[in-house]
């Protein structure tokens, strides 16, 4: 049995013990809220162990791995501690706020030894597994471009100031929202070299950005282009699309299915055929061994715990992953910065 | 209930399958109209139980048909709650805590205040969570809602952090204020099924995916297989088309195959595909209790 503590219980967190208390190989030994009022409702009814202090959780208990599902901003401080400790660390995204920062938690965690995990969920998504093996086979050639959008309805009006209302804070369209479609294309094209017509605008938020767009550029002349807006509500919930464009064939992919049309010289892969091809959740999605609200997030957190166990050799979403997406938010701020 | 449970994930844009697909119905259904116009044929071709989320448009729905009494005499309600998304939106604004006290009635009855406001005291959710059902079951009053369902997103979360007492509230709740049977939706069935088990909760009406390709099946085809033989329980299964990944007749069939299956629900926007599932239907349990 592996010890498990969940730090933050917003959103992210509830939901993350609620999949990881199911699992067969964990035991979930502390969870760490400020809310104590949360605490104590969770005390009464389940009977777990419960601090205010991430520190004094480190102290009291012998924990194998945690996951950190706090504001951004403290990411930074409670992994660096946790892995000083040799524990385990799963951490909610954006990673941090800092690039620098990030790579230096992916190197301190990588010298320990230690499984580092960054929760991108669409890492987990069947579809966009699917479209990462194409790639990786070549199937549509050399990529040169990709497009990726995402909308959604966040905010829609003014907000009372929290941390996601404060850029500062990793609050905003950018860390929030673009973050994720950043991280599916840095996971296919890797790290960018730099950005350009960065564009972070504010539609309805006082302290930070509702819309995102920009060019991030690769070696190679490969470019990408984002589109991400959360405040539409013509979208019922968060909607992301990406579209790849390569010398043999095109990709496009969502959540839900991948189309792929492949050009008559295409080395086609098993499974598909010279011209369109379609696949769906329904044959991209593994089964999981619990379910709340998508296969990916129960998938995520079994892989964490399965590479500790050592069942798995290759990391899907590592610190270094996400600290190249943190990179490509850096250099889209910075860019938005000089073009106004 | 009935065999055919009508369904609304088509009217609100929700399709597994296709973004796409989602869009062209969230914008053909725009209109409480074309709503009311799919509900109707559904309902002259004897398909005459809804099962809906307790949206806000689903209000609109329930003002249409209590404005027509004659006309759908026979229509019922099976209301699915809470409306995740709001609480999701709110809890991502104000926390867990702050998206429970925005939903709890502010004015309300005495004796709803007093709930409400003890409990937040006692730390009970007890008050609490009756309270939130009370406010969601406000747009069905004076309808027939013979089963009232808690949605997957709660009861899956509750049953993973182990909070298994706000299922026993939800039931007890259902049972005693509302004079209907609570229903659970899960995509956990088996292990639902004993944690019910050992609160005490006899002969529960479970709702989950039950389909030929085993999506959504949390423990597999064989495990499900095992507690419909095994299990008393009342199961309504969903997702039987795996989102249309499955041709009809096989879907049926293979639904029908199993036994104990007591409801299917369903959605559709037409009438030859409404009329079709019914057909396949009645032929299937026509032939004996299961149509194996």
């Amino acid at each position: 049995m592996l010890r498990v503590a969940i730090i933050g219980l917003g959103k992210m967190g509830l939901s993350l013990y609620s999949i990881i208390n199911m699992h067969d190989d964990v035991e979930v030994a502390g969870v760490c809220d400020k809310s104590g009022y949360l605490l104590d409702i969770l005390k009464k009814y389940t009977g777990v162990g419960v601090y205010t202090d991430y520190v004094e959780m480190f102290d009291k208990e012998d924990l194998d791995a945690v996951l950190v599902a706090t504001p951004p901003k403290m990411h930074y401080a409670i992994v660096k501690m946790a892995i000083e400790k040799g524990i385990h660390v799963y951490c909610e995204k954006p990673f941090t706020l800092d690039p620098a920062q990030s790579r230096e938690l992916a190197s301190l965690a990588q010298a320990r030894g230690l499984v580092n995990q960054v929760g991108y969920h669409y890492r987990f998504v069947g579809a966009f597994q699917e479209v990462k093996r194409l790639l990786d086979l070549k199937a549509i050639g050399k990529v040169s471009h990709v497009l990726a959008e995402a909308y959604g309805p966040v905010v829609l009006r003014r907000k009372d100031s929290t941390w996601r209302t404060d850029r500062k804070q990793g609050g905003g369209c950018v860390y929030d929202y673009a973050a994720h479609p950043l991280n599916l294309v840095t996971w296919f094209l890797g790290t960018p070299s730099r950005a350009g017509g960065g564009v972070l605008n504010s539609i309805f938020s006082e302290e930070t950005d509702d819309e995102v767009y920009g060019t991030l550029f690769f070696e190679d002349g490969v470019s990408a282009q984002l589109s991400i807006n959360w405040s539409d509500e013509s979208y019922r919930k968060m909607s992301t699309k990406i579209s790849i464009w390569g010398t043999k064939g095109n990709i496009t992919a969502d959540r839900q299915e991948v189309h792929v049309y492949l050009r008559d010289k295409a080395e086609v892969p098993e499974g598909y055929v010279h011209g369109w091809n379609s696949r769906n959740t329904t044959e991209l999605t593994k089964p999981v061994f619990f379910y709340v609200r998508g296969e990916e997030y129960s998938a995520e957190l079994d892989h964490f715990i399965k590479s500790i166990q050592g069942k798995h050799d290759v990391p899907i979403s590592s610190f270094e992953g996400a600290a190249a997406t943190d990179e490509a938010i850096a250099m889209l701020i910075a860019d938005a910065v000089t073009c106004r | 209930m009935d065999k055919l449970l009508f369904g609304d994930n088509q009217f609100f844009g929700v399709n597994h399958m296709s973004e796409e697909k989602a869009r062209a119905q969230a914008i053909r259904f725009q209109r409480l109209d074309a709503i009311i116009k799919v509900l109707d044929v559904a309902y002259d071709e004897g398909v005459k139980s809804f099962m809906c989320t307790t949206h806000d448009r689903i209000g609109q729905v329930v003002d249409h048909m209590r404005g027509n009494p004659a006309r759908y005499a026979d229509f019922e309600f099976y209301p699915c709650m809470p409306y995740a998304h709001k609480y999701a939106n709110a809890m991502t604004e104000d926390g867990l805590i702050g998206a429970i006290k925005r939903f709890v009635p502010q004015d309300g009855l005495l004796s709803a205040a007093v709930r409400g406001g003890m409990s937040f005291v006692r730390k009970d959710i007890e008050g609490i969570t009756t309270l939130l059902i009370d406010a969601e079951m406000k747009m069905f009053q004076g309808m027939k809602t013979p089963v009232i369902f808690l949605q997957n997103v709660v009861v899956d979360l509750l049953l993973g952090l182990g909070m298994n007492d706000a299922l026993l509230i939800f039931a007890q709740h259902i049972r005693e204020r509302n004079r209907a049977e609570p229903g659970f939706i899960t995509m956990n069935l088996p292990v639902l099924l004993d944690v019910l088990d050992e609160l005490g909760i006899e002969n529960p009406i479970v709702c989950s995916s039950i389909n030929k390709l085993g999506f959504r099946m949390c423990g597999g085809i064989e495990a499900y297989r095992r507690v419909l033989q095994e299990r008393k329980f009342r199961a309504v299964a969903m997702s039987v088309f795996a989102s249309g990944a499955i041709p009809p007749d096989e879907a049926i069939e293979w639904v029908g195959s199993l036994p104990n299956i007591e409801s299917i629900v369903f959605g559709a926007s037409s009438r030859a595909n409404i009329r079709s599932t019914k057909q396949l239907v009645d032929k299937c349990w026509s032939l004996s209790d299961t149509c194996a």
